[in-house]
């Protein structure tokens, strides 16, 4: 992956992350939650990256989430991996400083019940006005 | 004092509902927030429960104008999960269905917008050019939207060698008509006077909203996903991204216009190369997806298209995310139309290109009284006012 981005993502944060190289243009960053924020700065800030999205995922530790970074000049999608972990599932969240990530936050809030510590404007985005609390559709228990 | 604006949910001339509720002192908007979901329909699961090669045809189905757009992101996604090469014949067809598409959705656009301001010629004339670029479709594909061509590891028909020299003549043709309709709006002056300034999203805002595709590209923002990560065949021919500065309105539609003048020549290098390359060649079988995980992202015509897909091994995926552009276009109204008046709003919704809604379930209610104060008609008559008076101020 061009620009060694990821050597300096494992020199910076060292031991909190663990990198993954999957092709020339795709890598995974698996990250503590501690240094989560840090981490997307450091790319958002000194990297110009760009928020792509980010996607859930239901697993049985509890909720993986994926950010996705997009740096467009280098061709390379750095997706940051972190669990929010059962039976708790919160997550610090990048909306605190980020208003690309404010409307996804939101879905995976009412979609995978992950609460977003600091985020600016946690109403439903999707799910009607009556939909019935504390039930998560996009979790693997819902059929 | 100020009065609230709602505007949804229903939205008859594009596509999905959304709810917009403007806060108004006088005619100027002060706050504004945004409803969705009404038409959310939990295609992400869907997919969990569809085979790999079903879900092609389901993420067509996520939008009935971008229905190429959605497959070739996902399937990229699964080609990158699964690293394979598909063969040049297949890539070339890919960017010829993309770049059809990247026209009709445009110049409906245009046309829409054209209505919107008062300029139904526009409107006509957009629309009758959109049409040969459907009837292209049937001929190729076999339908005029969800044309099914694409799968996992190529396409699934061919584009016969007896159809190019027709489908070349009709890019010839669209050619000169599009070079009409772009001069026609970029020289006009009412136009000028109408748009220019309007509704401005700066670079700042659109870096930070991370709004994308023309909307982006009509701020300066310049990122384009078939430049910068190129996938089927942009990188193999001759084209240019379209950028401007000013972040209004006209911008916006300049760059849509330019993009259709590119994406014809997208297509006729395409279609020459497709003349010289052997027929029949056009995917590469696939067996089964092993353990692992994909993204891939494509350029809509309103901006990248983003999946993600992840693997157990079996016949389905076990996460298939989708992110669309205008979940990400749509928050950056905050920016763009606070301070504008409500006839310029309908408009600057409008320019974003995304599922906007108003017209005939949009009305203004006096919150004080509970009197009625506009209603859907009364939304595109203000717009359309106000060019006639910018036309009639031009004329004397």
């Amino acid at each position: 992956m061009s620009d060694g981005i990821l050597k300096l993502i494992e020199q910076k944060f060292g031991s909190q992350v663990e990198v993954q190289e999957k092709s020339s243009t795709r890598a995974y960053v698996m990250v503590e939650r501690s240094v989560l924020l840090d981490v997307a700065r450091f790319l958002l800030q000194e990297h110009s990256a760009r928020f792509c999205t980010a996607s859930a995922v239901d697993t049985r530790w509890g909720v993986e989430i994926l950010y996705h970074f997009s740096l467009d000049l280098a061709n390379n999608i750095v997706t940051v991996k972190v669990l929010a972990k059962k039976p708790f599932l919160q997550m610090e969240s990048l909306a605190s400083f980020l208003h690309a990530a404010n409307w996804i936050e939101r879905e995976i809030n009412e979609m995978f019940g992950v609460q977003f510590l600091g985020h600016p404007d946690m109403r439903r985005l999707l799910l009607p006005d009556d939909w019935p609390e504390g039930e998560y559709p996009y979790r693997r228990t819902q059929r | 004092m100020s009065q609230i604006v709602p505007i949804g949910p229903y939205h008859p001339l594009l596509e999905e509902p959304e709810f917009f509720t403007l806060k108004v002192e006088g005619e100027r908007v002060v706050d504004m927030d945004v409803r969705i979901g009404y038409n959310h329909r939990g295609i992400e699961k869907l997919a969990e429960s569809k085979t790999w090669d079903q879900d092609t045809f389901l993420v067509e189905r996520v939008c009935g104008i971008c229905s190429t757009s959605h497959p070739i992101a996902y399937v990229n996604a699964v080609e990158d999960l699964l690293e394979l090469e598909i063969p040049e014949r297949a890539k070339y067809i890919r960017s010829v269905v993309a770049e059809m598409e990247r026209l009709h959705s445009h110049l409906l656009w245009v046309g829409l917008a054209g209505h919107f301001i008062g300029y139904n010629t526009i409107f006509m004339w957009a629309w009758k050019y959109r049409e040969p670029v459907l009837e292209i479709f049937e001929r190729i594909t076999g339908n005029r939207n969800h044309y099914a061509m694409i799968r996992i590891g190529g396409v699934r028909k061919d584009i016969l060698k007896e159809d190019i020299p027709d489908f070349l003549k009709a890019m010839d043709e669209l050619a000169k008509k599009n070079e009409m309709l772009t001069k026609a709006v970029i020289d006009d002056p009412v136009l000028h006077a109408r748009l220019k300034g309007v509704g401005v999203l700066s670079k700042k805002d659109a870096v930070e909203y991370g709004v994308l595709g023309p909307t982006a590209r009509g701020s300066g923002y310049d990122i384009d996903v078939r430049r910068d990560a190129p996938y089927a065949a942009y990188d193999l021919v001759d084209w240019q991204v379209i950028t401007f500065q000013e972040g209004d309105v006209f911008a916006k539609a300049a760059v849509r216009l330019l993009e259709n003048a590119e994406s014809i020549k997208i297509i006729k290098q395409c279609l020459e190369r497709l003349k010289e390359l052997p027929e029949g060649d056009f995917f590469v079988p696939v067996e089964e997806i092993p353990v692992g995980e994909g993204i891939g992202h494509g350029e809509a015509p309103r901006g990248e298209v983003f999946h993600y897909v992840r693997s157990d091994g079996s016949n389905c995926p076990i996460r298939h995310k989708i992110r669309a552009p205008t979940f990400q276009n749509l928050p950056s109204f905050k920016a763009s139309c606070i301070g504008e008046t409500i006839a310029d709003v309908a408009l600057i919704t409008a320019a974003i290109d995304p599922c906007y809604c108003c017209t005939e379930r949009m009305v203004a209610v006096d919150v004080d009284s509970g009197k009625r104060l506009f209603n859907g008609q009364d939304l595109v008559r203000l717009c359309q006012e106000k060019t006639e008076r910018i036309r009639d101020k031009m004329k004397g």
